[in-house]
This record gives C-alpha cells, sequence and structure tokens, in this order.
C-alpha cells in the first residue's frame, strides 16, 4: 500500500449517483453567458460588440496579461449583449452573451489536424495559451503558465491528479474510462513540453475501473498510474505530489519548487484538442449531482450553458434544493441563484436537498483536537479559527501560519462543535491581504 | 424550468464544506457519560443510598445551576448537551460516599458556576472544573471530606480508613495485614470493594469504561498509560523509602490502583478542554501529573494527589499548547 499523508479525513464519496453513467452530451443552450474571466490572473476584455456574429471556438475575448487565458465563443450566433451578469466565484463579472443560431458552426478552418510530434515546446505553449485552457480541476490556472517554468526550477516529474478526491464529482472518472486515448496524448504534450521523462498518474483508488483503464491506456508510455489510498484531500496539489514523489512542497511555494508540474484529467484532454485539432477550451464535462437532483448524470457541456439548463436537462428537481454548490462538496462555492455559466473550471454542480448540508449550530471549541489531527498541512485549525473569532488575524499570519492553509474543509468536516473554521480562515486571510494592501 | 418551481431565498449559501461528520459535542459528552456510569452505579451499590444520594443531588444541581447561570447570561440553554451532567457526576464519583449531600450541591456550584461559566462556559475553562469543587469541598469541609464508610475486608478486618490514608499513617505492614495477604489486597482494589471515594474504586469497570474511549477516539490512549505508568515507576522506585530504606521496594501495583489514579487518569487527564491539544502535548501533561501524583503522595500531606496533580497540570496548559505545536507541512526541521 502507497504511504499516506498525514490527516486528512474519509466522509462518504456519494459518488455512486453518478459513478456508473456514462458522459452525456447536454443540448446547445438558447444563450451562452461567457464571463470574460473564468481564470485565475488577469481578465480578459471583449474584442466582440454587441450584435456581431461570432462562430464556435472563435475568440471573443483576450489580453496581453501573461497569466490569463483566452476566452472563446462556446456556440455559433449574434452577440445579444455585454454586460455584468452574475459570475460563479467573483459575484458578477463582465460576460458576453450569444444567442445561438442553431448551426454551431465553426470559426473557419477549425478543427485542423496537427502532428503534436513535429511541433516545438515553444509551439505547443503558444497553442495552449491561445485555446484558453486552464486548470480544470477547479482552480483554473492558466496551463500555459505552468507549462513554462522559471528557467531556474529544474522540472523532473510530470503528475496526471486523478485523484478526484471530491465526494460526489465523477467527471474526471468518467473521462479515464471514456476519453483515455486524448488524455494519453495530453500528458505526453505537456510532458515533451516540460521536457521531463518521468509521468505519473495518481488515482484514488475508489475508483478501480478508472486505473485499470488508465494503466491500459499508458502501458508501454513509461508513465506510471498509481492507486492511491482513498483520502480527503489526496486531489490537492501537495498532498498528491508528497504522496506520489516524497518530497513536500514548501511553505508558500509552488509544486515546481519541489520539480514537480500538476494538472488534471479535464486539462490533459483538453490540451490534446488544442493541440491535435486547434480546438481551444469550449466545453467540459462536468456532474450534476445532489439528491435535489432529478436525474443525476456526468455531462459533456459547453462553457457558457446556465446552470438552469444544465439541471433541466437532469430532470429538474425533485424538491426545493437546500444548497446549490458549484464544484465539491468539500472545497465547492455555495451559490444564491442558478441562473449561473458553467464556467471552465466548473467541475461539477451540486443541487443538495433539505439536510443533506448537514451544517449544525455552532459551539464553543472544546479543544478536542480532531482538526489538528485531520489538518494535512499540519496547522492548528482550533486556534486559528479562534484567532479569526476575535479578529486577531496578524497573530493567525505570524504565529499560525495562516497563510498555509489550503482550505480544504477537513477540519471543519470533522469538528464536533461545528464550526466554521474555514469561514474564519478565508476571513483572516481576506483581513490580513486587505491590510497589507493599505500599507 | 426547473428555476420556476423553486424558492432561491431559501438557498443557503455557507462557506464550505458543506457536509460535516455526524459527530457532535453532545455525543461526546453522553458517550463519557456512560463509560462513566458502570464504576457509579457500583460505587452506589457497594457504599449504599447516601453515596447514591450524594451522586443523584450532586447531577441534578450541575445541570439546574448550568441552567440558571446560562438563563441569566442570557446565553443559548445547553444543559442537553450531557457536558453539565458529567462535571457533575465525576465530581460526586470523586466524594467520599458519607458526605452529606447538599455539600456535593455546593461542590457542583462551584464547578458550573465558578470553575465554568465564570471562566467563559463551555471550552473557555483552563481547570477541570469537577476537580475545581471537590478542591474546594476539600478546604471547606476537611473532615467531611476525609470522614470514609467503614470497609470489611475479605479477611473480616473492620477498617474505616483508604488504603492510601493507611499506607500513609500505619505502613505498608498494617495495610496488608488489613486486607491479609497483597493478593487479597489487590483483587479488592481491582474489584472495588475498598475504601474510598464513590466512584474511585472499581479499577476493572473504570478501565473498561476508559478501553472503550479510546476505542471511540474520544480519548488518547497515551494519555491515561502514560500517567499511570510515571505513577508506577515513580512509587516503585521511591515509595519503599519509609520501610526498607532502599529504591525500588514501593508497590506499583498497589499504587496504580490506589485513591483517584485510574479515574483521574481514564476520565480527568482527558478532560479535552483543560489539557493540550497536541498528542505531544499531551503526553508532556500526562507524565506531569504523574509526577506530581508521586510527589504528593510520598511527600506531601495528603495522602492522595491526583487532583491536585491535574489541577496543577491544568496551569500549564495554555503553556504547552503555546510551545507545542503540530509539525507544519513542507517545513522542515
Amino acid at each position: 500500500m502507497m504511504k499516506s499523508f498525514r490527516g486528512g479525513i474519509h466522509p462518504n464519496d456519494s459518488k455512486s449517483y453518478t459513478a456508473d453513467k456514462p458522459v452525456v452530451t447536454a443540448p446547445l443552450p438558447g444563450k451562452a453567458i461567457i464571463p470574460v474571466q473564468q481564470h485565475a490572473g488577469a481578465p480578459c476584455a471583449p474584442i466582440v460588440a454587441k450584435g456581431d456574429l461570432v462562430k464556435k471556438g472563435q475568440l471573443i475575448a483576450t489580453t496581453d496579461a501573461f497569466v490569463s487565458a483566452n476566452v472563446h465563443a462556446s456556440i455559433s450566433g449574434k452577440v445579444a449583449d455585454i454586460g455584468e451578469y452574475p459570475h460563479p466565484i467573483f459575484g458578477t463579472c463582465t460576460a458576453i452573451v450569444i444567442e445561438n443560431d442553431g448551426q454551431d458552426e465553426w470559426v473557419e478552418g477549425l478543427p485542423l489536424k496537427r502532428d503534436w510530434q513535429t511541433l516545438s515546446a515553444d509551439e505547443v505553449r503558444k497553442i495552449i495559451r491561445e485555446a484558453g485552457i486552464v486548470g480544470m480541476g477547479g482552480a483554473t490556472f492558466p496551463t500555459h503558465v505552468k507549462m513554462a517554468p522559471p528557467a531556474d526550477k529544474k522540472i523532473d516529474v510530470f503528475i496526471l491528479n486523478a485523484a478526484e478526491c471530491e465526494p460526489y464529482l465523477t467527471a474526471d472518472h468518467r473521462m479515464m474510462l471514456e476519453e483515455g486515448d486524448r488524455i494519453v496524448t495530453g500528458v505526453k504534450i505537456m510532458m515533451k513540453t516540460l521536457g521531463v521523462t518521468k509521468g505519473i498518474v495518481g488515482i484514488e483508488d475508489n475508483k478501480k475501473d478508472s486505473i485499470e483503464a488508465m494503466t491500459k491506456a499508458f502501458a508501454g508510455t513509461g508513465v506510471d498510474v498509481v492507486g492511491l489510498p482513498t483520502k480527503y484531500p489526496q486531489g490537492a496539489e501537495k498532498m498528491l505530489i508528497a504522496v506520489l514523489t516524497g518530497k513536500e512542497v514548501p511553505s508558500g511555494g509552488l509544486p515546481m519548487d519541489v520539480g514537480a508540474v500538476v494538472s488534471n484529467v479535464g486539462t490533459a484532454a483538453a490540451v490534446c484538442d488544442a493541440v491535435t485539432q486547434g480546438i481551444p477550451l469550449i466545453e467540459r464535462v462536468t456532474t450534476i449531482s445532489g439528491k435535489a437532483i432529478k436525474e443525476p448524470k456526468n455531462i459533456l457541456v459547453r462553457v457558457g450553458t446556465t446552470f438552469s439548463d444544465a439541471i433541466d436537462f437532469c430532470g429538474g428537481f425533485v424538491s426545493q434544493p437546500e444548497k446549490i454548490i458549484l464544484g465539491g462538496p468539500m472545497m465547492g462555492t455555495a451559490q444564491s441563484t442558478i441562473d449561473l455559466p458553467i464556467i471552465k473550471g466548473t467541475s461539477g454542480i451540486l443541487a443538495f436537498a433539505e439536510g443533506e448540508a448537514n451544517t449544525g449550530v455552532e459551539s464553543p471549541c472544546i479543544r478536542c483536537g480532531r482538526c489538528l489531527d485531520a489538518c494535512p498541512m499540519g496547522l492548528n485549525p482550533s486556534m486559528l479559527s479562534i484567532l479569526g473569532e476575535r479578529d486577531l488575524y496578524h497573530e493567525a499570519k505570524e504565529d499560525y501560519a495562516l497563510l498555509d492553509c489550503i482550505e480544504c474543509g477537513s477540519c471543519v468536516y470533522t469538528c464536533p462543535a461545528k464550526r466554521n473554521i474555514v469561514q474564519y480562515i478565508k476571513y483572516c486571510k481576506a483581513q490580513s491581504r486587505a491590510q497589507s494592501a493599505a500599507k | 424550468m426547473a428555476e420556476e418551481k423553486i424558492n432561491k431565498e431559501l438557498f443557503n449559501v455557507s462557506i464550505s464544506p458543506h457536509i460535516r461528520s455526524k459527530e457532535s459535542i453532545s455525543k461526546i459528552m453522553w458517550t463519557v457519560n456512560i463509560t462513566l456510569l458502570p464504576a457509579a452505579l457500583f460505587g452506589a451499590y457497594y457504599f449504599g443510598l447516601n453515596a447514591l444520594m450524594v451522586m443523584v443531588v450532586g447531577v441534578l444541581s450541575a445541570v439546574l445551576f448550568e441552567y440558571l447561570v446560562q438563563k441569566i447570561r442570557k446565553k443559548p440553554i445547553t444543559i442537553a448537551d450531557g457536558s453539565a451532567v458529567l462535571t457533575g457526576l465525576l465530581l460526586t464519583m470523586c466524594l467520599p460516599p458519607t458526605l452529606p449531600p447538599y455539600m456535593a450541591a455546593v461542590g457542583s456550584f462551584i464547578a458550573i458556576v465558578i470553575a465554568k461559566h465564570a471562566m467563559g462556559g463551555l471550552g473557555q475553562n483552563i481547570f477541570n472544573p469537577a476537580h475545581i469543587g471537590r478542591a474546594a469541598l476539600m478546604v471547606s469541609w476537611p473532615v467531611a471530606m476525609t470522614t470514609w464508610s467503614s470497609m470489611t475486608t475479605s479477611i473480616d478486618v473492620v477498617s474505616a480508613a483508604t488504603p492510601l490514608n493507611m499506607l500513609k499513617q500505619q505502613g505498608y505492614g498494617a495495610l496488608i495485614d488489613t486486607f491479609g495477604s497483597a493478593g487479597n489486597m489487590y483483587q479488592a482494589m481491582f474489584l472495588g470493594f475498598r475504601n474510598g471515594s464513590i466512584g474511585e474504586t472499581c479499577t476493572v469497570l473504570l478501565i473498561l469504561g476508559g478501553l472503550f474511549l479510546i476505542y471511540k477516539g474520544y480519548v488518547n490512549w497515551q494519555v491515561p498509560v502514560i500517567m499511570i505508568a510515571t505513577v508506577a515507576v515513580g512509587t516503585w522506585a521511591f515509595g519503599g523509602l519509609k520501610e526498607f530504606g532502599t529504591l525500588f521496594s514501593g508497590d506499583p501495583i498497589f499504587h496504580m490502583m490506589a485513591g483517584g489514579l485510574i479515574i483521574g487518569a481514564f476520565f480527568m487527564a482527558t478532560d479535552m478542554v483543560t489539557i493540550p491539544i497536541t498528542k505531544k502535548g499531551q503526553i508532556i501533561f500526562a507524565l506531569g501529573a504523574g509526577i506530581l501524583t508521586v510527589l504528593i503522595r510520598l511527600k506531601g500531606g495528603y495522602p492522595e494527589g491526583v487532583c491536585y496533580a491535574i489541577l496543577l497540570m491544568n496551569c500549564l496548559t495554555p503553556l504547552i499548547d503555546r510551545f507545542v505545536q503540530p509539525k507544519k507541512f513542507g517545513v522542515r526541521g
């Protein structure tokens, strides 16, 4: 058995709702709401105007900033509006609304056919950048930036993050079963671009079929497919690297500080599409699940499709949902509406029926120490929550490594006092950022 | 449309994570209460009606005082979470069986109102409330608190002293004479047929309760094991001085089962609120409590030292927590 990381929790994985359901293609939306920022980094600016006709795959928003990601039309049609629209991460964001003309017509020249083996690393980086590819696990960090580490950081291992440790989510699981070839090609492309020969695919062992499928798909490529003990947050980048390489990313550091680049399953498939066919990132596989959803599904859906459309495609609600979550139940974001677009990083949409969220009533910390046992980062969440409660964010940062927290939520999950530890930590981080900004 | 059927006003938008374990404070507290119950019931059976009355009055008054304090402080009433019951139960299990029951109520008042709520309520108290209650009764009614019922040993010797008292005042020889033999004595102490506080005597039931808490993960096994082992080693090494004047001639088996060590090590030195939060810190705590117990038993004026040893270590808990931190990920050395 693989050596595991310290801490972590074992929530019910609730994946059985959708684990056996093949990916189905969702119908095209009547209109697509496409935010100009769907990534970590600088927002793009629209380069189309209201009334313009756009084709599928056409660049509609871009920027010169390096840490950013281009935005493309996901359907063909008329630009109906450009304005502020609700956004699942930022609250609101400028979005380009495209009215579907029903043609689903590609922009000229796409898809093309290209032999990736003949391309240079820089050419691949350019293609990935132009295609607007971001980390599709949810963090949405632009992939071309990851593919271009600074010269002083020697990269010696590429890791495909296929842990999918968030309960409920099965998008990556299905992708591995159904899209093995694209994933393999994407991984090969990224490894060649980085100039590494060592590649590892890490999969939690609650997905035996995926491990089997990937082992078969990667046979002969030299890439190791490794089954990992199922424990949340196995898919957290730092935990995954530690388990697979034995190296701990230093506090405040990045994976490249230990010579690793980590990418997600969906991202690898998107890289394959972009490099071999010139297709930008305009659709993704996402899991629609939760007890309030009539028929939970894994769907292939265009960026800009609303939650509401996607949920309708899954039969709508069976009961009044108590909570709508973008992403998984451990780190996802609760939403106040379903009139929101699915974006590049939407790994799942969960509609929880009453009681499924199990929030509980917060009470004082009884210092039971479970959060310390659960924290994969070796922090003292109990103390951080108490300091947060008292607005002592400076002390939290200086004495209790506030900024090391990855907000995985293991502490909150395990807390018998139902304390909102992550909320206090996010609050402290925001206060601390505001204070540094004011200086 | 899906949208029309639902009411968005009802969406809960609290921050992640959105799922939580079923663990709760009341589940922990009631589990501890239940694990204590067998030893408490044994005490009631062995020592009789007054012992039962002391426990009933102590528990009910603890709950009542918690209710009143929370009412006065306009805080949510949490008497159902089992923590006040636990304080009352632990306190009275550490009181002599002949104590007038109203004194147990006074002890509960001190434990709940002063040691717990005056410190800020659940989770905020520095000292173990039950032990503060006991210590306060000890200085308020020293005679009542050191008057024990009569025990009849298996060889029909009647004594009104606890084994530790006998050891302190009459020596080890007299102690063995009372029970007939060391084997008889160990058996009586293991099964609980000896003088002492109401709930502290039945070693076997207390250990079984403690093991269940370890199994449930509510207690780190290191704490009771290290505390008891420290007392065993300390009393073995230094406990024989009076009679033999040599090292390593004490009776560790006697000392492990005597006084309140078993109940203290399993149920008081493991009280989450008042001990260090890290495992390493808890080990230091247990070691310190063990050493202080030995010191008080062998060198102090009192025959028994567990209560004070734990209270003294409670003082050090914030300091231990300050310096003993978990090992951070990504930080070398």
